[in-house]
């Protein structure tokens, strides 16, 4: 129930990546047939990559992870246009995004951060009058990993290459779960991670649209044709085609099946649990695996625990759990009351979540609701134990 | 997830004394929902002024809970000047301990007992008496909060210091009055340290400092300029020396008794000591 963390490596995946831990172990840099056989599948699984995402296989570049994907896509804007242009993203944003970002805000750059209402849904009159100014590069994500809530990235890449901007956009978490279709939607960079579509943690993809200016991130090496240095990380690009090949099967009727399991498991949460539940982000435009809800009056962390005695597997917004002492900086920039925020739990499915499992997780909640309400000074009086 | 202690997850799991004492005697209320966790402790006194019964409703996450079961089972049956004493430390290792980014939990159980307490002694019931100057506005830490944290657990890092209180979790704006305030008690700790280390100290044990102290930071200055200087007596804090060479008879030889001789004896040697010279 934890899908947006990380996703368990599809055993199709492992089998595709096993010969190249064992026999083709080569180097696909070398002169050499045993280098050059490997070579092979390094780019039958570029063109893998590029048909999920409808691009062409020379606009991919494997990376480590989504993190250098972003990095590399911010730090080589700032390297091109320089101090003179702007960097526009959002509140929201994965760390992956905002580190780098605000790194550059405080070495000097115009960082320009646009926020969100109450539904997650980014201020587009805000990025219109950010655009105003020339160069601007504007970085955003296709769907906020915590709340599942998608961007409208059609009208966001109208607005910017109309307004003659530059746009890189992190797809990490829309990958997979919903067409990310570079040749229907303009965008000039993109970056996806593997993990997150059931290949392993540790390899990533930026695409970087023909023509787009581009700096590398890594350098001391020719391979990627000189835009990203280090040996390429060849069984894992191998496992990501395969990721990839599966993904787009399971575009077809996946996401679908994914949004009916996640509606019944919210729809069964709230009728389950005493009041003071409520679902956070815009229902109408989520990612059809993610729902995130809050629990009135008691803290995620203390939750988690208890769905983690059951074996259940969650994540939270709250204080305690965010690595800092605030609550989320999604649910702050959504303007979620702290009651709430404190009290939120992320559920994010995947293609191997049963019907059994959400169930399992709709019985074992409101016995942790109770448990919880009972200990805290902030429930209704009926719900403490007095 | 966190490395909670087995004693951790079973005051977690199976939290003692919840809920609130009938009629209470003393009430403490600290936290907040903003702040993410919060503690209402309460507490009955028997007829021979010892805790008799105790209870607490938690919100927050594991360890804050665990923190206030804890508490609650150690204060039971003491008297208010023995509650009093337990230290925010004592809650952390009743529990075997708790990760550093969680005791600001084991805090927030002291803070609350004291509040119980002073509630009934005083019968005040605001939920936190911010004593003082605010440092930490995303929080509402006080400059004595800070500095009781500070001193309790020897902190000597901003980032203890939010991991025991909070300031300094948020906008990181008061950083550097945090920093301050860590400063200033370590001058104060050393001192004190400086003080305790000469308290033991034998008489003989003086009188080597006091040489080596001579031999090693005072005389190669003065020989440098063709001047010397014994040491002619100890008399409790009062060190009698006499000067030799150039030093004898120079005309600001007082001068040099006090601001050089003086000075690193009582650098290195004791604060209290006089130095005077043998002619005087």
């Amino acid at each position: 129930m934890d899908n947006n963390a990380t996703t368990r490596v599809a055993p199709e995946v492992t089998e595709a990546m096993e010969p190249f831990f064992r026999e083709l172990w080569g180097n696909p840099s070398s002169m050499h047939y045993f280098g050059g056989q490997v070579a092979r599948h390094v780019e039958d699984a570029r063109a893998k990559v590029a048909e999920l995402i409808g691009a062409d296989p020379s606009e991919i570049i494997f990376t480590s992870c989504g993190t250098e994907s972003n990095n590399t896509a911010i730090a080589g804007a700032a390297e091109i246009y320089g101090r003179q242009a702007r960097i526009v993203t959002s509140r929201v944003e994965h760390q992956a995004v905002l580190g780098p970002c605000r790194k550059l805000g405080q070495t000097g750059f115009d960082v320009v951060e646009l926020g969100v209402d109450s539904a997650g849904q980014p201020d587009l009159g805000e990025l219109r009058k950010a655009l105003q100014h020339a160069p601007c590069f504007v970085t955003t994500m296709w769907a906020n990993n915590e709340t599942g809530v998608i961007f409208p990235i059609e009208e966001i890449a109208g607005i910017v290459k109309s307004a003659g901007g530059v746009l890189h956009v992190d797809a990490v978490q829309a990958a997979g779960k919903l067409p990310v279709r570079v040749d229907e939607v303009p965008v000039d960079m993109l970056s996806l991670s593997g993990h997150k579509i059931h290949a392993p943690k540790g390899i990533g993809v930026l695409y970087v649209r023909r023509g787009t200016k581009f700096r590398p991130f890594m350098l001391g090496g020719h391979q990627e044709h000189g835009r990203r240095a280090g040996t390429e990380n060849v069984p894992y690009i191998v496992g990501l085609g395969r990721a990839c090949e599966m993904a787009r099967e399971h575009l077809r009727e996946g996401p679908g099946k994914l949004a009916a399991l996640r509606d019944r498991l919210e729809k069964g949460l709230i009728a389950a649990c005493p009041s003071g539940v409520l679902v956070n982000g815009d229902k109408g435009r989520r990612l059809p695996n993610t729902t995130n809800m809050s629990f009135r009056y008691i803290e995620g962390e203390a939750i988690l625990y208890h769905l983690s005695d059951l074996g259940i597997a969650a994540s939270s917004g709250s204080a305690c759990t965010s690595g800092s002492l605030e609550v989320s900086h999604v649910l702050r920039a959504m303007g979620v009351p702290a009651e709430f925020a404190q009290g939120s739990i992320r559920f994010s499915l995947s293609r191997y979540t049963t019907g059994e499992d959400v169930d399992y997780v709709i019985a074992m909640m409101p016995a942790i609701v109770r448990r919880l309400r009972a200990l805290s000074p902030f429930s209704p009086p009926e719900e403490q134990q007095i | 997830m966190w490395d909670y202690t087995d004693r951790v997850m079973d005051h977690f799991r199976n939290p003692r004394n919840v809920g609130v004492v009938k009629d209470p005697d003393g009430v403490g209320e600290v936290g907040s929902l903003a702040c993410g966790d919060a503690l209402k402790l309460t507490f009955k006194l028997d007829k021979d002024a010892r805790i008799s019964d105790v209870k607490f409703q938690t919100f927050g996450c594991a360890s804050a809970i665990a923190s206030s079961s804890a508490l609650t089972e150690m204060v039971k049956g003491m008297t208010l000047e023995e509650a009093e004493k337990v230290t925010n430390r004592d809650i952390a290792k009743f529990l075997g301990g708790l990760p550093e980014q969680k005791m600001h939990c084991s805090v927030m159980g002291r803070e609350a007992l004291e509040a119980a307490i002073r509630n009934y002694r005083t019968g005040e019931k605001s939920k936190q008496i911010l004593e003082g100057k605010v440092i930490c506005n995303c929080f509402g830490v006080t400059e004595e909060e800070i500095e009781r944290v500070v001193r309790e657990n020897s902190l000597t890092t901003v980032e203890q210091v939010t991991n025991y209180c909070k300031a300094g979790g948020g906008c990181g704006g008061c950083v550097p009055s945090i920093q301050e305030v860590i400063d200033r008690v370590e001058v104060e700790r050393k001192s004190a340290g400086a003080a305790a280390a000469a308290r033991p100290m034998t008489f003989l044990q003086k009188i080597h400092l006091i040489e080596d102290t001579m031999a090693r930071e005072i005389r190669p200055m003065l020989q440098r300029d063709g001047g010397d200087i014994d040491l002619v007596n100890v008399e409790g804090n009062k060190v009698i020396v006499a000067f030799r060479g150039m030093c004898a008879g120079c005309n600001v030889a007082q001068f040099t008794l006090k601001e050089v001789v003086e000075a690193k004896l009582r650098e290195f040697v004791s604060g209290d000591i006089v130095v005077e010279d043998v002619k005087s």
